[in-house]
C-alpha cells in the first residue's frame, strides 16, 4: 500500500518538485534509545499529512529534526526542496512549528508575541503591528490582544500558537499534537483551521495519537512505532489492509471471555483484542463466511452471545492488528 | 469559536519582507526585555530588595564598628555593593533563559532563520537594562544617605560602563546555567552556590588586612575584590588603569571561554 499515490499529488508533480518534505532512512539515537530508526516518508505538496502513533514512537523527534531543532544521526531529508542538513537556514524559512506546548512569552500581550515574531521575521515597526493585528482578527483573539499570554486559557493559546506560526505563511506547517489538551469544543476548532490552511496551500505534517484526528484530517497517515514506520496509506487503504472487517462479540456472560477468546483465536487465526471495558472481544475476520464459522464455534461450546456485528476497523483496530497491541494512550515520556 | 473565519487575513497575501539583519533580530529580543520589564514591574523588588537591606544594614548596624563613623563606611561600602548588586542580578538573564526553554518558546525561536545568537543578545541587552536600573537606585538610595563619588559624574558614568561589563561577564555563568537546567530556581540556587563565597570573600565589606593570612590570601585574588578596588577607584577618581584592566580581566576570561560552550550548548540536541 506505500506505493499507492494520492489524486493530490499530480498537480505538483507537474512542478517539479512533487515532495514537500521527502524523508530517506532518517535515524536518532538518544544513548541507548533509537528515537527513530530509519524512516521513509514523501509528503506531497498542499497535503495533510498524518504521523499516528502512541507516545514514545518517534513522533516528536520526527518533527523535530524536520524543523531543524535537533540533527540526525542518519539518513536524509529535504523540506520544500531545501536540504536538511546542508541547508538548515533555508528549510527554517520555508516552515513553521507550533510544538506540543504553546511557544509563546506568558509575561508578554497576545499581541506583543506576534509582534515580536513579525519583527524577527522582518517586517518594519508598522508592518509588524498591522500583521499581528489581522492574526489576532482571523484567531478572534482581539479582545485579549491586549491582556498577557498567561491569562489565556488553553484554547487562546492554541489559536496564538498557530497564529505566531503564520505571520509569514510556510510552505510546511508542522504541528505536534495540535489539540492534545484540548477541550472537544477547541479541537473542533483547531481541525476547521487546520482544513482551511490546507485549502490554501499549505502542506501540514501533524503529530498526533488521537485516531479519530488522524481519520477527520488527513488525506495520509503514517502509522509509527518504536522509531518504524509500520504502515502508510489513507485511512481507507489502512483499513483495507487489514481485512474485510472486524468481528465484534458481546458475551451474556463475561466470566467466560478467556473462554471465547481462545475460540475465536483458534477459528480466525488472529489475536483478539478486548475493549476497554472487557466487555466486547474484537477481531479480524477475513471473510464474511469466516466470521460466520466464528460465531457458529462459540454457539457450539455453549457461550451465549448478547451482540455481535461486523464492520470497518476503527484505526484503533488497525494499530492493534499492525503492532500486535493495543494503542497505548496515556504510557508516559515522548522521547524527545 | 465556531465561526473562526480564516480567510485571506489568516495568511499574508503580502510579500515576505526580506530577511532582517542580525542587528535588527538583536535588538528585537532587546525590545522584549523591555517589554518584560513593563510587564513584570515586580521584578524591580527582586533587583534592589537584597543591595538595600545590605546597604542600610552594614551601614548603620556594622558601619560605626567597622569604620569608625556610619559616613565613613558608607564611602567604603557603596562601590563595593553595586559589584555585589550586579552580580546577583546577572542571574536573571539564565533564570529566563532556562524558563523559555521550559515553555518552549526557544524551540520557535530557533526554527526561525535569525541570527541564532540574537536571542542571547537579547538576554544581554535584558542585563545591561536590569544593571543601570538596579545601580541606579542604589546609587540614589547612597546619595541620599550621604555617600559621595568624588569624581562626580565622571566617575558614575565610568563606574556604571565597568559594571555593566562585569555583568556582562558573570551573565554568561548563569546563561550556560540556564542552558543546563530547566527549572528557573534550581539555575538561581545553583549560581549562588557559586557566587556566593566570590562576593562574601571579598573586599567589599571588609578591608582584607585584618582577615587571617590564607583568607586574605584568597580575597585579595578574588575577581570581585579586582572589580571592587577599579569601582572604588573610578568613583573616587583615583583608579589606575592597571586596577581597571585587573577588574575586566575576568569578565573578559568568562566571556571568552564561556560563550563557545553556550553555543556548543545551544546547537547541541
Amino acid at each position: 500500500m506505500n506505493d499507492s499515490r494520492p489524486m493530490g499529488a499530480i498537480s505538483a508533480v507537474r512542478e517539479g518538485q512533487p515532495f514537500a518534505i521527502s524523508v530517506r532512512g532518517l535515524a536518532k539515537r538518544f544513548g541507548d534509545v533509537k528515537a527513530l530508526d530509519g524512516i521513509d516518508l514523501d509528503v506531497p505538496r498542499g497535503m495533510i499529512f498524518a504521523i499516528l502513533g502512541p507516545n514514545g514512537a518517534g513522533k516528536t523527534t520526527l518533527i523535530r529534526l524536520l524543523a531543524t531543532l535537533a540533527r540526525p544521526d542518519d539518513g536524509s531529508a529535504s523540506v520544500m526542496g531545501h536540504d536538511l542538513i546542508s541547508d538548515p537556514q533555508a528549510v527554517r524559512g520555508a516552515i513553521a512549528l507550533t510544538g506540543q506546548f504553546a511557544s509563546l512569552d506568558e509575561d508578554l500581550t497576545g499581541r506583543e508575541n506576534l509582534i515580536m515574531l513579525a519583527r524577527l521575521w522582518g517586517f518594519s515597526g508598522r508592518a509588524a503591528k498591522a500583521r499581528a493585528d489581522e492574526l489576532l482578527l482571523a484567531f478572534e483573539l482581539s479582545d485579549a490582544a491586549k491582556k498577557q499570554v498567561k491569562s489565556y486559557s488553553g484554547g487562546m493559546r492554541r489559536r496564538l500558537d498557530i497564529a505566531a506560526s503564520l505571520i509569514v505563511t510556510p510552505g510546511v506547517l508542522f504541528l505536534d499534537e495540535p489539540t492534545t489538551g484540548l477541550d472537544p469544543k477547541a479541537r473542533q476548532g483547531v481541525w476547521k483551521m487546520i482544513r482551511a490552511l490546507a485549502q490554501s496551500g499549505v502542506t501540514i505534517l501533524l503529530t498526533t495519537q488521537y485516531l479519530e484526528e488522524a481519520d477527520q484530517l488527513a488525506a495520509r497517515i503514517a502509522v509509527i512505532d518504536r522509531g518504524r514506520k509500520i504502515a502508510e496509506g489513507t485511512s481507507r487503504e489502512l483499513k483495507s489492509a487489514i481485512g474485510s472487517g472486524f468481528l465484534h462479540v458481546a458475551l451474556a456472560d463475561n466470566e467466560r471471555l478467556d473462554e471465547g477468546e481462545t475460540i475465536l483465536e483458534r477459528v480466525l487465526d488472529a489475536s483478539v483484542q478486548r475493549s476497554a471495558e472487557g466487555a466486547q472481544l474484537s477481531v479480524v475476520a477475513g471473510s464474511p463466511k469466516a466470521a460466520n464459522e466464528a460465531l457458529a464455534a462459540l454457539i457450539a461450546a455453549g457461550i451465549e452471545l448478547s451482540d455481535f456485528s461486523m464492520g470497518s476497523p476503527s484505526l484503533d483496530e488497525v494499530f492493534f492488528a499492525l503492532t500486535g497491541q493495543p494503542m497505548e494512550e496515556d504510557t508516559e515520556g515522548e522521547a524527545s | 469559536m465556531s465561526s473562526v473565519d480564516i480567510g485571506p487575513a489568516m495568511l499574508s497575501n503580502a510579500a515576505r519582507p526580506p530577511r532582517p539583519s542580525a542587528l535588527a533580530n538583536a535588538l528585537t529580543f532587546g525590545w522584549r526585555a523591555v517589554l518584560k520589564f513593563k510587564h513584570v514591574p515586580e521584578q524591580l523588588f527582586d533587583l534592589i530588595m537584597t543591595p538595600l537591606m545590605f546597604t542600610l544594614l552594614f551601614t548603620f548596624v556594622f558601619g560605626g564598628a567597622l569604620a569608625g563613623s556610619t559616613s565613613d563606611y558608607l564611602q567604603f561600602f557603596l562601590p563595593g555593593i553595586l559589584v555585589q548588586t550586579v552580580v546577583f542580578n546577572s542571574v536573571y538573564s539564565g533564570m529566563g533563559l532556562s524558563t523559555d526553554l521550559s515553555k518552549g518558546l526557544f524551540e520557535r525561536f530557533r526554527s526561525l532563520p535569525i541570527w541564532s545568537l540574537s536571542p542571547f543578545a537579547g538576554l544581554m541587552a535584558g542585563d545591561v537594562l536590569r544593571h543601570t536600573i538596579a545601580g541606579l537606585i542604589i546609587l540614589t538610595v547612597g546619595l541620599v544617605l550621604g555617600y559621595r563619588p568624588e569624581a562626580g559624574l565622571t566617575g558614575i558614568v565610568a563606574s556604571f560602563l565597568l559594571l555593566i561589563a562585569i555583568g556582562f561577564g558573570t551573565g554568561w555563568i548563569f546563561i550556560v546555567l540556564g542552558l543546563l537546567i530547566r527549572t528557573p530556581m534550581t539555575v538561581m540556587t545553583i549560581g549562588f552556590t557559586f557566587i556566593f563565597p566570590l562576593v562574601f570573600a571579598s573586599n567589599i565589606m571588609v578591608r582584607p588586612e585584618t582577615m587571617p593570612g590564607w583568607l586574605e590570601a584568597f580575597v585579595v585574588r578574588n575577581p570581585v575584590s579586582h572589580m571592587t578596588t577599579a569601582l572604588r577607584g573610578l568613583m573616587s577618581g583615583t583608579a589606575t588603569s592597571g586596577e581597571v584592566l585587573l577588574a575586566l580581566l575576568a569578565p573578559a576570561l568568562l566571556t571568552i571561554l564561556l560563550s563557545p560552550v553556550v553555543l556548543w550548548l545551544y546547537r547541541r540536541s
